[in-house]
């Protein structure tokens, strides 16, 4: 067999499109029946364009990624349409055509880069059988492995190539996937959601790096996510896809700054931006719920959940209404959209802020180590915080600074080194929920970031509430039955729900339940493990609205966890930046994001990429975050500062926390004036009027 | 790492179809991906379509009936000897020939299906109540517990359970009670492994954190919160123990350890014929080895078609 010459099967580098979708339906077939999943899916991708599908979990961005790929489940399959790649049409392929396509013209980035290599080969080994695949020999395709890796910007391929997955970390491990498939120089490169597995921090250097490497190889890119803001910034085109449609589609820019279908109104409005806060303006929702696959319904498929649909939106099926300017969507009140009415009333009606001038809880110098393989490894360092009744900390920093282990502290379920001290309403409390008073229990509570780990699956949504109420309120009988009902309603359930298991309802639905339990008895402190990352943003808009409201009824604090600092901003009213179990930078909410900024908070600031596209000059880190059980001397956080001082302090000496201005302490040598200020002008956060939805402008 | 949680990716069973918004996963879990009692008709639904278990449970039902039934329908009683007839070949009057006393081999072997029938599941039910507890104390409380007992468990683990029969049955005298406590103990420690590992992925998840911050006793989270999670695996290793249960009372009995003679049992039968073997009296041996194995294999067939839609 002769392997075919390179280019004897790319596409013409002269076809008109990269990719061309026309009028794609998918169907799964299911116990005989034909499921429509996708519903005549059109769209092109011009050579070196960049094209984003965006869209909510069930729209099917998947499953055209699939399609495209011809990697459909065996139950699924192309009911009508078609696909061409390069001009040509994919549906009638051979496999040995097919191969060919696969490993030269086609290639495809995933989610987890951990699954996407196999854990027992060397990535030397994997990065080379791409070059095989194409015909190199076995030594010339290693010497390509380690250009390639040079290519995605990793500084020490050498060590890389030689390395097993697990020993990377989670962008380098990107890195290398992407290395894979840019390799062969594709036309037509798919990211299907890149950067979710990953922190902001490594989520910008992955998509820099991508927009890097398209400008070099020149690579189509269709780009899949959920993320609004990302596909914002990588994209010069985007689709919207809502239950197997493409509602919406345009250029990227003008699709986010006017919406021209309710849904991608709606979808905007529900992602917390900046200068919204939640004391003075709700978020908004899609109420309803997506149709099951499948189901086709008369009329518009958006028809049910929008508020603008009359008769005619709900009999007839809107066609793809051209709207110039590349524009088009899938509505007849296309140039309504903007006009869409709230689904939440805008007004927030919160109660009081901090009144009480007692800490309900307090953290003194809380420190933890665990000792693993004869390392210790210092999780957290010397924690001090003081929280009032009814406010929300909001804890920010990469994966492994020690926002969960913080968590797990003050909820007794890991100890915390001796001399560490937290105290419950002026009471200090023993270090382990099993030696804490009953009272004590009751009192501090949490919301866990996977509810399908949280709720027993055996157990009824009865079951896991009445138990809680049993045991922390110490209700029986009749006055549970009735706290029950009225628990279940203010977390917005019903009775129909009692005796159903967690695997009967949504993930929505599942957080709820674990919010009612968690208020069951009725806590001081409610911590928050990122309980909204799992979420659709519309499931996510409705949490935090609901997570709003009983705090402002209950007077609970809060103590939130996220990764994503969209959502701590419009929550917190202060906020702690750890970085290797350090405090780096806490005060309050203002402050921490207006600055003077830490360097490191400065960092994951400018990380987050911003819906309007007006994202600050991102401040980029070098490195990886160094282990914990190896901390470097002096400033944790030197070896990746962009302004640590020339003359060698920041490696010598730690900085103690300083208080620079009032109420907000830091954690840096660097004079005031030195320090970064990303939002030196606060003027647009000041009112709910200039925080005004976008879709209005 | 951030596990958030956001691609669609369809399964290759659309049961599992791209949707996690609220009201389509609920519509999607009523009509089939979620709730627990639909996977249980579809679990059952499945295994009586699967013809490893059908031919199973025709096998194990068919030894089930001479059991329960076999008095009603054994052409002659078993216990009868007739001298004048030992060692008959198969025939019409015998179908299966007769043994070195003379007795039917054919009413043997069908009675002789009851002793074993009784033994071998008591005793694996024991062993699986036993192994349950102790899995769940291992994998629960781990520490110095799981240490003393996990030692222990290794320790008999090393020595064939038949080996350590043997000893206790020696120390406490043959009877049907003893074996189904020494067959029931030692694969309880066997089958305590297995809870154990499966004990050990459920305590790590985070309702079992939940229930620690209500302040739930340790009897409660195991029994209330992780047992019910943890049966899938422990049915598996009941129907799989039962095979080997089958054999261990067959192979003590042919030790002469187990149901003792004249008492129509396939294990004792068989020690109490093989030496006629070599004088060509074959029926006496082979017909009740079919028996046990027969039965072995019914019950692995079961076992294995169980396994594999619990595991699916």
């Amino acid at each position: 067999m002769t392997l075919a010459a390179p280019g004897l099967l790319a596409p013409d580098s002269d076809a008109a499109h990269a990719l061309r979708v026309s009028g794609l339906d998918v169907a799964y077939r299911v116990r005989g029946v034909d499921r429509l999943t996708l519903r005549a899916i059109s769209f092109d991708i011009g050579p070196r364009e960049s094209f984003g599908l965006v869209g909510e979990s069930g729209c099917g961005k998947s499953t055209t990624v699939q399609a495209i790929t011809r990697y459909l489940p065996r139950n699924g399959h192309v009911t009508g349409g078609g696909i061409e790649v390069g001009g040509k049409d994919l549906m009638s392929m051979g496999p040995e055509a097919l191969r060919r396509l696969r490993s030269k013209s086609v290639s495809v980035v995933y989610q987890e880069p951990g699954r996407a290599l196999n854990p027992s080969l060397r990535i030397g080994r994997q990065v080379a059988e791409v070059f095989e695949v194409t015909g190199s020999s076995r030594s010339e395709a290693l010497g390509r492995a380690e250009e390639a890796l040079r290519t995605v910007q990793i500084a020490d391929p050498g060590r890389v190539l030689r390395s097993y997955p697990h020993q990377l970390s989670g962008g380098m491990l990107q890195r290398v996937v992407i290395a894979m498939a840019i390799a062969v120089e594709p036309s037509l490169l798919v990211l299907d959601e890149p950067t979710t597995a990953l922190d902001a921090t490594v989520e910008a250097e992955v998509l820099e790096l991508v927009s890097a490497l398209r400008e070099q190889f020149r690579t189509a890119v269709l780009f899949i996510s959920h993320n609004l803001a990302v596909i914002a910034k990588m994209c010069d085109r985007v689709g919207v896809m809502y239950a197997g449609e493409i509602v919406e589609q345009g250029p990227a820019r003008q699709v986010f700054e006017d919406p021209r279908h309710p849904y991608t109104v709606g979808l905007l409005r529900c992602v917390p931006r900046r200068g919204q806060r939640k004391d003075r303006e709700r978020l908004d929702t899609i109420p309803g719920f997506l149709p099951s696959p499948g189901e086709v319904p008369r009329g518009c498929i958006f028809a049910s959940r929008c508020a603008l649909a009359d008769d005619r939106c709900r009999s007839e099926s809107p066609p793809v209404e051209d709207l110039g300017g590349g524009r088009s969507a899938r509505c007849f009140k296309h140039s309504e959209a903007a006009g869409l009415p709230r689904s939440e009333p805008e007004e927030m009606v919160l109660g009081q802020g901090r009144t009480s001038s007692d800490p309900v809880i307090r953290l003194e110098h809380v420190s933890k180590t665990y000792s693993a393989h004869g390392e210790s490894v210092r999780a957290l360092v010397d924690v001090s915080l003081e929280l009032y009744p009814g406010e929300t900390l909001g804890v920010v920093g990469e994966s492994g600074c020690g926002k969960t282990t913080l968590a797990r502290v003050l909820l007794g379920l890991t100890g915390a080194d001796p001399g560490s001290v937290v105290a419950l309403q002026g009471r200090s409390v023993p270090p382990l929920a099993v030696a804490r008073s009953p009272e004590d229990l009751r009192l501090l509570q949490i919301v866990f970031q996977n509810p399908d780990s949280a709720l027993n699956r055996r157990h009824s949504v009865r079951h896991i509430v009445s138990r809680t109420l049993t045991k922390l309120a110490g209700l029986s009988g009749a006055a549970l039955e009735q706290r029950l009902h009225e628990i279940l309603a203010a977390v917005r359930m019903e009775p129909r729900h009692l005796p159903m298991r967690p695997a009967q309802l949504s993930g929505g639905l599942k957080q709820r339940v674990a919010i009612a339990r968690a208020f069951a008895g009725e806590p001081a402190v409610l911590v928050c493990d990122e309980p909204t990352s799992a979420l659709d943003v519309s499931v996510q808009a409705a949490i935090l609205n609901l997570l709003v409201d009983l705090q402002s009824r209950e007077r609970v604090t809060y103590v939130f966890i996220s990764h994503d600092l969209g959502v701590v901003r419009y929550l917190s009213d202060r906020i702690v930046v750890l970085y290797l179990g350090r405090v780096m930078e806490y005060g309050p909410a203002e402050s921490v994001f207006a600055g003077p900024h830490h360097p490191y908070t400065e960092a994951l600031l400018s990380a987050v990429p911003a819906l309007d596209g007006t994202g600050s000059e991102r401040i980029k880190l070098d490195g990886d975050i160094p282990s914990p059980a190896n901390p470097p001397a002096g400033c944790v956080f030197h070896t990746r500062c962009p302004r640590r001082l020339a003359d060698g302090t920041c490696e010598s000496v730690e900085p103690p926390l300083r208080e620079v201005t009032p109420g907000k302490v830091l954690r840096c040598h660097l004079p005031l004036q030195a320090l970064g200020r990303l939002e030196a002008d606060p003027a647009p956060a000041s009112g709910p009027a200039a925080a005004g939805d976008p879709a209005g402008a | 790492m951030a596990t958030t949680e956001t691609g669609d990716e369809p399964g290759v069973v659309a049961e599992v179809l791209p949707l996690r918004d609220e009201m389509a996963q609920e519509a999607a879990a009523r009509l089939g991906a979620g709730s627990s009692k639909r996977i249980r008709r579809e679990q059952v639904r499945l295994l009586v379509r699967s013809g490893t278990f059908l031919v199973g449970a025709a096998i194990v039902s068919f030894w089930i009936v001479c059991a329960v039934f076999g008095g009603l329908f054994r052409p002659y009683n078993p216990l009868t000897q007739n001298l004048l007839a030992i060692n008959q070949p198969p025939s019409l009057a015998h179908l299966f020939g007769t043994d070195n006393l003379g007795r039917d081999v054919l009413s043997r072997v069908i009675i002789g299906s009851r002793e074993i029938l009784i033994v071998a599941p008591l005793a694996t039910l024991l062993g699986t109540l036993v192994g349950t507890v102790l899995g769940l104390l291992q994998g629960f409380y781990r520490g110095v517990i799981d240490a003393l007992t996990g030692r222990v468990v290794d320790a008999f683990l090393a020595l064939p359970v038949v080996i350590v029969a043997f000893l206790f049955i020696v120390a406490a005298g043959a009877s049907v009670p003893t074996l189904i406590i020494v067959i029931g103990l030692g694969f309880g420690l066997v089958i305590s492994r297995t809870v154990r590992t499966a004990v050990l992925q459920e305590r790590e998840l985070d309702y079992v954190a939940a229930a620690r911050l209500r302040g739930e006793r340790g009897m409660h989270t195991m029994f209330v919160e992780i047992l019910p999670n943890v049966l899938g695996p422990i049915i598996v290793e009941f129907t799989v123990r039962l095979g080997y249960a089958i054999f261990a009372v067959a192979t003590l009995s042919f030790l002469g350890f187990g149901i003792q003679p004249p008492t129509p049992d396939w294990g004792s039968d068989i020690a109490a014929t093989y030496q006629y073997l070599a004088a060509g009296y074959w029926w006496e041996t082979l017909f009740p080895a079919l028996a046990i194995a027969s039965l072995i294999t019914g019950v692995n067939l079961i076992g294995d078609s169980i396994e594999s839609v619990i595991i699916q």
